[in-house]
């Protein structure tokens, strides 16, 4: 599916993991488009994982970068204006909570993971944003992750859930403030993934079946399809897009109650209890 | 040596990038095969896309060697 919708332009890719990671789906596509990319990545348990991929798609820059702590990511940003100058569209794929709060109780939340799930999960978009409107390009583009359990309770996604709600909250308020230079603030709301992120999420599986049954398309989303609705945001063919939370999630959002053809999920997943 | 054990081994060499004699039995990933807490997750997600097997989170903990893994696919598959 090679195109040069992004041809010429330059982005930098937060949060890659490996493989299964959906902003590696992204940089796929973006690479297939024309793009050249410089990724982020947090400590050596990440580099030996992004240093291949980065490979395989021809990238040579890859930064380290910890978005809990300012000066890092002033040193990130430096380095991406010390090689580019100018930039063009930014990918944050960034989220952390301790998993033992992603299963159980919402009210049982600790006060310092909540801190830490909302500095990682939220503040950091609005943190890099600060850095990346000086010295992006006119006609920008800046992309963040979110999930449905933002906006409706989904079982043990709990403070990740209260995170996401302000994340997409937060690239509202950064549309209106990046709109003037003509930089576009955008959220794709993926449906659930099997990603090394989504491992700490208790009772993923059910999550994953649950939508494979119910989703209007009656099956799950990929890295390649949030990729691709990506391609649309940072390119052109959404110039005219801002402050949207785009659902990539086979149309899952619409659905208010379980689908007349999907089996009982218990006797699908063999859940006794 | 069973398929299972073979297969388990294959997946184990490939992701860690260790040598094919180092994966006995009793290897522990992370003591013995340089595995860090990311690695023992992305060989159970391999394991499940490998063996079409769910390795629900309780069980995934208890699987520590080579062997735990290969004894854990063979009832399960």
């Amino acid at each position: 599916m090679s195109n040069n919708l992004m041809a010429g332009k330059r982005g930098l890719i937060m949060g890659l993991a490996n493989d299964k990671s959906i902003a590696w789906g992204i940089a796929k596509a973006c690479a297939d488009a024309g793009a050249e990319m410089a990724f982020t990545y947090m400590g050596d348990a990440f580099r030996k994982r992004v240093a291949p991929l980065a490979e395989q798609l021809g990238v040579e820059t890859l930064i380290d970068c910890d978005v809990s702590d300012p000066a890092s990511i002033d040193a990130a940003f430096a380095e991406i204006e010390a090689k580019w100058g100018k930039f063009d569209f930014l990918v944050h794929a960034i989220g952390f909570s301790d998993k033992s709060e992603l299963r159980g109780r919402y009210v049982d939340t600790s006060r310092d993971n909540f801190l830490l799930t909302l500095d990682v999960s939220c503040y950091s978009f609005t943190a890099v944003i600060q850095r990346a409107e000086k010295i992006m390009n006119e006609g920008g583009s800046a992309l963040t992750l979110t999930y449905y359990g933002a906006e409706q309770v989904m079982p043990h996604y709990n403070v990740m859930g209260v995170a996401k709600a302000a994340l997409e909250a937060s690239v509202k308020y950064l549309a209106e403030d990046l709109g003037k230079d003509g930089i576009r603030v955008n959220a794709i709301s993926a449906g659930p993934i099997k990603t090394l992120a989504a491992s700490g999420i208790g009772d993923f599986r059910y999550i994953l079946k649950w939508n494979e049954l119910n989703s209007p398309l009656r099956r799950n989303v990929t890295t390649d399809d949030v990729g691709k609705s990506a391609l649309y945001l940072l390119s052109d063919l959404g110039s005219g897009v801002t402050g949207e939370n785009l659902h990539v999630d086979a149309g899952y959002h619409v659905v208010g109650m379980k689908a007349v053809d999907a089996p009982d999920i218990d006797v699908v997943t063999g859940r006794k209890d | 040596m069973s398929d299972i054990a073979e297969r388990v081994k294959k997946i184990v060499v490939e992701h860690l990038g260790v040598e094919e004699e180092k994966v006995v039995l009793e290897a522990s990933f992370i003591d013995d095969l340089n595995a860090d807490s990311l690695d023992t997750v992305e060989l159970v997600m391999a394991f499940e896309e490998e063996f079409g097997i769910e390795i629900p989170d309780d069980a995934a903990e208890t699987i520590q060697t080579y062997g735990d893994a290969v004894n854990f696919i063979q009832q399960a598959s």
